[in-house]
This record gives structure tokens, sequence and C-alpha cells, in this order.
């Protein structure tokens, strides 16, 4: 990153170094925790590609009117299922002769709302009542948690069909039940790492020097856990929207002829022996997208995790 | 050096000899704890019942004296750190009472909890588990006093200081993560956060037993100048019986979450009273081959806490056990007849006449 600070870690060894901190800035003038994260995020070729397509994805999902170039509802039946590069159509078209890159622009939207919102809810919830649970124990944490396994007693899928079902269907329903069905496991996971955290020393130490417990919990274990809960929550992304595409496939979810990733690829299907290469393409963009949130989830990780600092 | 300006200037050094939240006047004990308890419920069976109790600590009566070294032996499992987490109230005792010079701890009229925390601060053994990863050497000292009101740049400075009196150049080790640390100087980094908040009271919980043998000679040596520097008391908790005996002024004993013998470190060492600091001593390797172990060592492991032996706990392993050991549990009582109520007097929690012992069996 900075030159200065590559070129003397470069050039000196172990003595050299001792140096070279000693003209460093007195302590309390350094950058906090999320400095060095920052630092060594920028130094990850791979999370930062990851996170530029990412950026890419969701900005022309935003801009879908101005970069679609077409109307992803009005098609026409005599340009139907064109191939990849036909003229007008550079993506092709589907079934029903909609063009394909408007359809792609514009399911973005739905796709990644749909992806991130329910993991976002349930991280929010779902971390926050694990950390409580886990830090406390005792009598709270075991009420968090066995109303916890109730919810493990469905299939996620049913659970989330039976939420859908039963507040009917639309996208923010289908938000809702997927949501629900992320808080379980959110709270197992944070759960763990915080019960975990909570046995080590330094919290100990922390408490024994008269810290309030919302500040032991602020300052001393959401740092430790947030990497594998967010590590969790990024990789939960993916299968939300693998997920939100079968509701809205079941008719659950989001409802035709509004573009959706996973709607669109269910529909596409039955033309996959025809135009193979525009049928993948919904599943093309689920792919890269939740390698995307995967990539960039272990990046995120190895940069918050200071042991790895070289 | 500039360290030592700043450390003039430190509050640090404001209190060397006198210090101004002494209470209770020398005679007074910095801390008297009295029939301290925490019995561990062990949970099973249907419905998470109460199946079992272990007894951590049981009972236990004893008082540190300003500015002595108390040490605590025992084996692993005698409840020597429990009792150390009960005096951070890190764990909520079962029972019993604390008074820290002269105030009762807790309790109406007295001082809160956290009053006392500032007062009393503790050591862990691990000294990698008892750092926060995620923050700098400067920033996990500074900790405390931030959370205590202590402005950032003040506390950072403190910080470095506590850093230099350490012995750890604050240049180079105040921006630095654990892992980048030896255990030596994570220990010594440990030391600092403890004093970060300018106690009276530091309990070291086996806080040199993980490191090498020459560095933790340094580090007990760095502890013997910071005692005297900052008019420190310490309750020293160990299972090493040498470094024992060469840091403490007063040694307490403990099996099975009780206290069988206490005294002055040169009584206890030379004049052992109860079977079992006798046999804990046998079992001290002597490198002295004309002063070979005679004395039979102590056989097979303490018994279960779970379900301890009526009476002397130690009965079940003692070479002097009667039937009536079974009856009562034996009074921490003077043998010498020594004044019980000072707090130096050498105390043992044995029936069994010291003429029998010496009769039995010799020891070194």
């Amino acid at each position: 990153m900075t030159q200065v600070s590559a070129t003397t870690t470069d050039l000196a060894g172990p003595d050299l170094r001792l140096s070279a901190e000693a003209e460093a800035p007195p302590p309390g003038a350094a950058g906090g925790y999320w400095h060095a994260v920052g630092r060594r995020l920028a130094r990850d070729p791979v999370t930062i590609t990851v996170t530029v397509v990412l950026l890419g994805i969701i900005f022309i999902s935003l801009a879908a009117p101005l970069v679609a170039g077409a109307d992803p509802y009005t098609g026409s039946v005599l340009s139907r299922l064109k191939p990849v590069g036909t003229p007008g159509h550079w993506l092709g078209t589907d079934e029903t002769g909609r063009d394909l890159w408007a359809r792609l622009c514009y399911g973005g939207r739905l796709s990644l709302l749909a992806g991130v919102l329910p993991v976002a809810i349930s991280l929010c919830t779902g971390g926050l009542l694990g950390i409580v649970a886990g830090y406390l124990g005792g009598i709270v944490g075991t009420a968090i948690m066995r109303t916890i396994d109730v919810f493990y007693a469905f299939p996620s899928i049913l659970l989330a069909i039976a939420i859908c079902g039963l507040l009917g269907n639309g996208l923010s329903n289908s938000i809702l039940a997927l949501a629900v069905v992320f808080i379980p496991p959110m709270v197992r996971i944070s759960e763990t790492v915080t019960a975990q955290a909570r046995q080590l020393d330094f919290v100990e130490a922390a408490r024994a020097s008269g810290t309030s417990t919302m500040q032991v919990i602020g300052h001393h274990v959401v740092p430790n856990v947030l990497g594998p809960i967010l590590v969790y929550a990024t990789s939960l992304i993916s299968v939300s929207i693998i997920l939100s595409a079968g509701l809205s496939f079941l008719g659950l979810g989001v409802t035709p002829p509004r573009p959706e990733w996973g709607l669109m690829l269910n529909s596409l299907r039955q033309a996959i022996y025809v135009q193979p290469y525009v049928a993948a393409l919904p599943g093309v963009m689920i792919f890269i997208t939740s390698m995307c949130f995967n990539l960039m989830s272990d990046g995120f990780r190895s940069a918050m995790d200071v042991k790895l600092n070289k | 050096m500039s360290d030592t300006a700043r450390l003039a200037a430190s509050p640090f050094t404001a209190f060397t000899k006198s210090d101004p939240r002494d209470r209770g006047g020398p005679a007074q004990p910095l801390l008297i704890v009295e029939n301290l308890s925490r019995h561990f419920p062990v949970r099973g069976g249907l419905l998470n019942r109460r199946v079992a109790t272990v007894r951590a600590v049981d009972d236990v009566s004893f008082a540190v004296r300003k500015g002595e070294t108390l040490g605590v032996v025992g084996e692993s499992g005698c409840g020597k750190s429990t009792t150390a987490r009960l005096l951070m109230r890190l764990i909520d005792p079962d029972g019993g009472s604390m008074v820290f010079d002269g105030d009762p701890v807790g309790g109406r009229g007295g001082i809160s909890i956290n009053a006392m925390r500032r007062q009393m601060q503790m050591v862990f053994q691990d000294s990698y588990s008892s750092l926060n990863p995620r923050m700098t050497m400067a920033e996990s000292i500074s900790y405390a006093p931030r959370m205590h009101g202590v402005p950032r740049k003040q506390a950072a400075e403190r910080a470095a200081a506590l850093l230099g009196q350490v012995g750890l150049n604050p240049r180079v080790f105040a921006r630095r993560y654990p892992h980048e640390l030896s255990g030596g100087q994570r220990q010594r980094v440990n030391i600092a956060r403890a004093l970060a908040l300018e106690p009276r009271l530091v309990i070291l919980d086996e806080a040199v037993s993980a490191l090498d043998k020459s560095v933790e000679a340094q580090v007990l040596n760095l502890l013997g100048e910071l005692k005297a520097r900052f008019n420190l008391t310490y309750l020293f908790i160990s299972h090493d019986l040498n470094v024992v005996e060469y840091v403490s002024d007063r040694v307490m004993v403990m099996y099975l979450g009780r206290i069988v013998e206490t005294g002055p470190v040169d009584d206890i060492y030379r004049r052992p009273r109860h079977p079992y600091t006798r046999a804990l001593f046998a079992s001290k390797p002597t490198l002295d081959p004309d002063r070979r172990t005679t004395e039979m060592p102590l056989t097979g492991d303490p018994p279960n806490p779970i379900d301890p032996p009526s009476g002397c706990r130690f009965r079940t392993r003692c070479a002097f056990a009667r039937p009536s050991c079974a009856d009562h549990v034996p009074p921490l009582a003077s043998p010498f007849g020594a004044v019980a109520a000072e707090p130096a007097a050498h105390l043992v929690a044995c029936d069994v006449p010291e003429a029998q012992l010496a009769g039995e069996a010799g020891h070194a």
C-alpha cells in the first residue's frame, strides 16, 4: 500500500525493524483495529477484485433503466429464444422474446434484495440473540436456545413455504420468510462462538477491571466473534438467492412477469436444449454473485484475523 | 531517558510509601475473607436436576496483610484458582464475606464490588488468552483506565509508562499485537494491564507457571521490583513450591477446597505440621543427596470433590488417619499455642497430636 512502510519492511531485518518502529508516532496516535483491517484488505487482490465485481453487479442492477436498453416486460413472439449475440439482443431473448440483458439487469435488483435482505435481518436479530445467549448463558441463554431449537424441527425450505403460504405471496413476505429461516442457524453460530470467547481470560480480565457488561460485549466479545459470524452470513447470501428463487418457482415469492434470476432460471430451463447458453445465463449470474460474496467473506475473515497478519 | 521524565509525570509514582487510599492503618489487614464458599451444581438426568455438588471452595477464611505476599499452594483442583476468581467476583460466592481494608465488600455501608475491583487486580496464567487479540498492547493496558473515565491521551501515556516499568520499550511494543510477543513479554504486558488501575492487591494466579525457568526468574524479579515501587500486596497462587518459598512471606496450603495449614513461610517450609503439607513437601525433589526423600510421598489422585470424604478431607490418603478423623471437620487451630487471632499465626486443621506425627515417621 504505502510505499514507505513497504520498503522499510522489505529492507529491514528484525533489528532494523525495531529502529523503524522507534520512529513511529507515539502510541495512541496509531489507527485502531479497523484501520489495520482496511490496510490488510487493500493488500489482498482477490478480495478487491470480487468486491469490484460485486459493486459492478449492484451498480448495473440499480442503474437498470439506464443500461438495460430495452424493456424487460415487452417481448415479441417473432424473436423468441434468440441466441447470444443476436443483433439488438446481445444476450439473446427468453421464451417470450424479452431481451435477456434487460431482464438480467432488472432481475439483479430483486435477486440481490432477496439474497441480502433476509441475511441482513437474520444477522441483526439472530446475531444479537446469539451473542446475548452465549454471553449471559444461564436461564436467558437456555430460553433463547430452546426456543430456537423449535425452528430446527422443520426443514428450512418447508418452513419458508409454510410462512409464505401463511402470509400470502409477494416479495416482502418471501424475504420475511427467509429471514425467519436464517435466524436459527445464525443464533446457533453466534451463540457458540460467543460462549467460547467469553471464557477467554481477557474477557474475565475486562470484567475484573469493572467494565460493564455492555462494554465487555461491545469491545471484547463482538470484535472477536464478528469474523466467523460475518463469514457465515455472507455464505448464506447465495443460499438465500437460491431459496428465494425456489419460492418464486412455487408461486410464493416474486410473481411473473417480474424479472428475478431464480424465476428466470426456472422458466428458461425448458429451453435448455434449444438455447443452452441463454438458459444458463441467470444461473451464471447467481453463481458469480454468490461466489463473489463467498470470496469476499473469506477476504474479510483473513483481514479481520490479526493472527494472519504478517 | 525520556521514559524517566514520563514516569515522573505519571500519577503512578505518587504513592510509593504513604498510600492516601490507606484507611485502616498498617495493622488492618488489606483483605479479610471469611467463610468463603462456592459449590458448583452438577446437573444431569431428566430436567437438568442437581444430582451432585462440587465443593470447589468450602468455608475458606484467611487474611492478607498489607504489603505481604501470601502464597497459596496445593495440588491441581484444590480450589486455588476458584478462590482467586471468587475474590475478584468473577464468579459469585455461595456464602462468605470479604472485608477490604476495613470496608465490607458488596454490603450496606461498605464498598461496592467495582470499587474493590479497582483496588484488586488479577494476572492470569495463560498470557495469550488474557490479552484481547484485536487490541494492541497500549490499547489493552489503557483499556481499563479509559473505562473508568481517564481521557484517551492520558491513558495512552500511562500505558506507555507502564510498559516501560515492566521492562518493555513502549516505542517498540505499544503498537504490537499479542501474537507478536513472546510468552514472557506478554506476561509482562499482563502485569502492566493489571497495574493500570493502580491496584493495591494483585492476585497472581499461576502467573509465572507457564514461563520458561529463565523468563520466570526475570518476571519474579520484576514482580518484586513492582511490589516495592507501588506498595503492592500479592496473593501468589502457584503449584511450584520453590517459587512460593522464594516470593512469599506467608503460605496457605489448600486441599480439596479447604485450607489445611497456614503460617509464615519459614514455619511452613521448615516445620510443616499437617500430614498433607508434609507429604506435599516430601514430594518436592531435593538436590542434596544426603537429604533424600524418606517420607512416603502422596499416592493416587485427590478424592473426587463431588463426593468429598466426611470429616477431614485428607484422611483417605493420610498415613496418620484415625477413625475419629471421619467424625468432624478439624478446625483451623494453632498447634503451638500461638494466639489464634494473630493473622500471622501458624494454623493447622488436623486433630492428630503432634507427638504421634513425629513418632510414626520422621521428616527431613
